[in-house]
């Protein structure tokens, strides 16, 4: 019996042991650390893409193929998001019917601040968008709020976006834990499979850019937010975030989650992180 | 041919046999049935906001043969929406730790 005894109270001991040495690794391996995420994001893709610099990621599928770039380049000369960007212009300047103004519900009067969003509201405990903040913007001044997809929306925020071309990205998160959890998973819902496909945002954006899907090259993750809105012309027209959001989720035969769900606003949260410090491209034009 | 090579023969007649008889047909009550599985799983499926288009379509084409009477058609069309439901619902709960797998770091 004693051997016997001797040899299970060693095992647990041993057990035990395992245990405690391995928690600290487990603890640091979960903890929430964006600066470190968006460190490893952005080393991954230019490692990928070395002869890439930094801030070629923001545009897209024309920075992975050098005849689409040409084609975009001249595009350019006469861009596809032009009507949208003169109607936001006008949009943005034309008052509310109290007298108000789109510039007096942001800071910097509305212009050049893209860059800055979304951003995470501390007393409300979320994540704004730049399209919730407009909307937001319409209803405390007592006007319908627009889609959150396009049209209206797509050309305002392009205004907004065009303003603010050339800046970093600036997104900061708080010393919150809800700011945390608001990035997790953001982080979570980018990597998570759905859909028939079986696929995530990853799957694409990830382990994917540059290669073909069907017509399609895909665009690297790193920067795919800094161009929107975007003028796509599978569309046929102007689309925000959400727009593109929907999309993704429709082509992987996932049921879409509504424009400004917490899901879509925690994944922009994180993705509009991971970019900081790559320029505003916006509005952008896609194929 | 002796008794013993005769006998897989025969069994492969009677096997057969068994798979060229028509199955029943359908009923409304299967379908019902059916329906009310693919739907409980569906809804399973929306809470973990894990739904698939498929499911959403294939219960809608079942809907529309069980109005038109079909319910051979309707029954087959549920108990497909069900597994796709399901298929999604499987999704939802192995990616709650496999999308780590996944993760830049």
């Amino acid at each position: 019996m004693k051997p016997r005894l001797a040899i299970l109270l060693g095992s647990v001991a041993a057990v035990l042991t395992a245990l405690v040495a391995a928690s600290p690794r487990v603890v640091a391996a979960d903890k929430v650390d964006p600066a470190a995420d968006a460190k490893a994001f952005q080393n991954f893709f230019f490692q990928k893409f070395p002869k890439l610099k930094p801030e070629e990621f923001v545009n897209g599928p024309y920075s992975m193929d050098e005849g689409l770039k040409r084609q975009w380049q001249e595009k350019e000369e006469f861009p596809p998001y032009e009507f949208a960007l003169d109607a936001g212009k006008e949009m943005f300047a034309t008052p509310f019917k109290n007298g108000k103004t789109y510039a007096d519900c942001f800071a910097n009067g509305g212009i050049g601040i893209r860059q800055n969003y979304p951003y995470f509201d501390t007393r409300e405990g979320k994540v704004i968008t730049l399209e919730l903040a407009v909307n937001r913007c319409r209803e405390a001044n007592g006007e319908a709020p627009y889609s959150y997809v396009k049209d209206e929306m797509a050309s305002l925020t392009a205004y907004m976006a065009f303003t603010s071309r050339g800046k970093p990205f600036d997104i900061k998160i708080p010393d919150d834990p809800r700011a945390l959890e608001a990035f997790e998973n953001g982080k979570r819902y980018f990597y998570t499979r759905r859909g028939q496909m079986n696929f995530s945002c990853a799957s694409c954006h990830v382990q994917s850019p540059g290669e073909r899907i069907r017509a399609e090259i895909l665009a690297p993750a790193l920067g795919i937010l800094n161009a929107m809105p975007i003028y796509r012309s599978e569309w046929s027209g102007m689309g925000t975030t959400s727009r593109r959001f929907v999309t993704c989720n429709s082509q992987t035969r996932a049921v879409p989650l509504e424009p400004q769900s917490d899901e879509y606003r925690d994944v922009e949260y994180f993705l509009s992180y991971v970019s900081n410090g790559l320029p505003i491209s916006g509005p952008g034009a896609r194929p | 041919m002796s008794k013993t090579t005769g006998k897989p023969f025969q069994l492969a007649l009677v096997l057969l046999s068994i798979a060229a008889t028509p199955a029943f047909a359908a009923t409304e009550a299967d379908y019902k049935a059916a329906y009310a599985a693919a739907e409980a799983a569906s809804k399973e499926a929306v809470a973990l906001r894990h739904q698939w288009t498929t499911t959403v379509s294939t219960l809608s084409a079942a809907k529309k043969a069980a109005d038109s009477g079909d319910f051979d058609r309707a029954t087959a069309a549920a108990k497909e929406a069900e597994a796709l439901a399901k298929a999604s619902i499987y999704q939802a709960t192995s990616e709650k730790e496999a999308w780590k797998a996944m993760e830049i770091r």
